[in-house]
């Protein structure tokens, strides 16, 4: 390699890193500084330093433990996170999936028009919808119950869910319906036997898409849940903002813990979701 | 020659069902999308209605157009559109570049950048708002122990407090944006590169005559879109600054939200319809570009 050659490798290599380093700074820094509150001290956690003297657990003892009064129901709010992410991919799975096989497979009539509302929706700020939805969840008599938020988050994951399984089930070849129901299948049967299968994949990125919506939905949360009991985590992580002397440190590590399941399954999952969903999300 | 051959196989299979009864596939359809209808109906149509019916009265407008915090909300909604979006969008098409180099740690990079978009948003904005705080925040302690001098009270400023708003908003969506982009760039065939290097053409000649051509279509879609997402981004703000100091930074997301707090649903309908002159033409662009 000759000198000049050789020289301009290394200032490109060195550019890259330029870009590089203050990116990862960028991305790191909040999410360090959580996790440096988490296995910090009381006292220690406000002195400013980059690495504790003393890292310790026992903040996590704490949360786990239930040891504070802002923490009583930990276990119980992180359950009815679980269930409420649960059910809101189930339901968004069981209805996009259908409306899906009926607009792309079934050519239904007037499917067309089904799926500019559910874009329409998809539309919508989510905030904005959220003062009609808080209002007539009151109607129904839903508020402060769990059904309420699945509805709500099933509500507003599902138009794009149904979008991404339009897409993907247009690409299925329309002779294998057609062979099917030469064999004398019913529509019912094209769509377990035939549909289902060839889906999976799209199905994968669909649930996970809304299984982590309802996981990190704040607004409609605090807004439908208000119990001690009923609430999901991260509502119960707002409430500690009401209180001018709250244990900082005992939130970033129940935040730390709120947080990881959506990482790990995001990245269990990142192979679906960036195929299925970021392809989806744009292309016209 | 793709559209005819859609076209024909859809004529074949049309003539397939008609002998096996077309109403009966009909009826089928019908209770596949059955469920999805009953959704939208109870839970966007009726609630949106009922909202816009609670908007109706003239007064509300009126009060509204008085209340000094909502021509403040206004402009601050604008302000975060127009420059957080750009600077956002212009970050994520230029990271998308550095993300297309070939390097062991640019992949391990990738892979961590995500994280701000994979994690929840309030433990990591509350991580942030501590991080400003005045007096124990590891800001102004760094700023105290490099300069003796106190720091800014970051987030009681308003113009602060709102560009700090902006920062948290892409902190948290810049990397989908810039997976979008990437996507984009790597859709881009590789011999065009290749042909343009042979021909002696610079970085700058190979953005401004290959990437940019291929990526200005998905790149204005992509503008648009996170500005419907952005005008509904309740977190951002909310979550650092509560709206305050004195309610000088909310934007119209968190300005509904507020109404409807203090138990002013009227006024918090109003405020939503008077975001949808801004609303309703990206919308209507949107659609037509999506539902074809």
């Amino acid at each position: 390699m000759s000198p000049r050659k050789f020289l301009r490798t290394v200032g490109f290599e060195s550019g890259l890193l330029l870009i590089g380093i203050p990116v990862l700074l960028w991305t790191l820094i909040p999410i360090y500084h959580m996790f440096l509150f988490a296995i910090s001290p009381k006292d220690a956690a406000f002195s400013g330093q980059l690495w504790p003297t003393s890292p310790t657990l026992r903040n996590f003892g704490t949360v786990v433990g239930q040891k504070h009064h802002f923490l009583n129901h930990f276990w119980l709010q992180m359950f009815n996170s679980v269930i409420i992410s649960v059910g809101t991919a189930a339901i968004t799975l069981f209805v996009a999936t259908a409306a899906a096989f009926a607009i792309s497979r079934l050519r239904m009539k007037g499917g067309r028009t089904v799926m500019n509302l559910a874009l329409l929706t998809y539309f919508i700020p989510a905030a904005f919808l959220a003062v009609p939805m808080y209002k007539t969840m009151g109607m129904y008599g839903l508020l402060n119950n769990d059904w309420a938020l699945v509805l709500a988050m099933a509500t507003i994951a599902s138009p794009y869910a149904i979008w991404i399984l339009r897409q993907a089930s247009d690409k299925l070849p329309v002779e294998l319906d057609e062979a099917a129901m030469i064999d004398g299948a019913s529509p019912f049967q094209l769509f377990r036997l035939i549909y289902l299968p060839l889906m999976v994949p799209s199905l994968i990125a669909v649930g996970t898409y809304a299984l982590l919506l309802a996981w990190n939905e704040y607004l409609y949360a605090f807004l439908l849940l208000s119990k001690d009991t009923a609430i999901t985590l991260p509502v119960a992580l707002g409430n500690f903002l009401s209180a001018d002397d709250s244990p900082w440190e005992l939130l970033m590590t129940a935040g730390f813990l709120y947080a990881l399941p959506p990482a790990a399954i995001y990245y269990a999952f990142r192979r679906y979701m960036s195929s299925g969903l970021t392809a989806g999300a744009v292309k016209g | 020659m793709a559209a005819t051959a859609i076209d024909t196989a859809a004529r074949r299979e049309k003539s397939r069902w008609a002998g096996l009864g077309l109403s009966e596939r009909q009826a089928w359809s019908l209770l596949f999308v059955a469920p999805y209808v009953a959704i939208f109906i109870g839970f966007v149509l009726f609630p949106v209605g009922y909202s816009f019916w609670l908007a109706r009265s003239p007064q509300l407008y009126v009060e509204l157009a008085a209340d000094p915090i909502f021509l403040r909300t206004v402009i601050n909604t604008f302000v975060f559109l127009v420059v957080a979006i750009n600077v956002k969008m212009a970050l994520a098409l230029f990271l998308s570049g550095f993300f297309t180099h070939k390097r062991w740690w640019v992949k391990v990079l990738a892979v961590l950048f995500v994280l701000p978009w994979a994690v929840p948003s309030i433990p990591t904005i509350l991580s942030v708002r501590f991080m400003l705080n005045p007096e124990w925040g590891v800001i102004n302690q760094l700023i105290f122990s490099l300069t003796a001098e106190d720091g800014p009270n970051w987030l009681n400023d308003p113009a602060l407090a709102l560009t700090l708003s902006m920062l948290v908003h892409i902190w948290k969506s810049l990397p989908f944006w810039t997976l979008i982009l990437l996507a984009g760039r790597l859709a881009i065939p590789g011999e065009l590169y290749e042909a343009a290097s042979v021909d002696g053409a610079g970085a700058w000649h190979r953005f401004r005559y290959i990437t940019w051509p291929s990526m200005s279509t998905l790149y204005v879609t992509c503008t648009l879109l996170s500005m419907i997402f952005t005008v509904g981004d309740f977190n951002s703000v909310y979550l650092l600054t509560g709206g305050g100091p004195a309610d000088l930074t909310h934007v119209l997301a968190t300005l509904g939200i507020r109404y409807l707090r203090l138990d002013q649903v009227g006024l918090a309908m109003a405020s939503i319809v008077c975001a949808l002159p801004l609303i309703l033409p990206l919308v209507y662009f949107m659609m037509r570009r999506l539902s074809r």
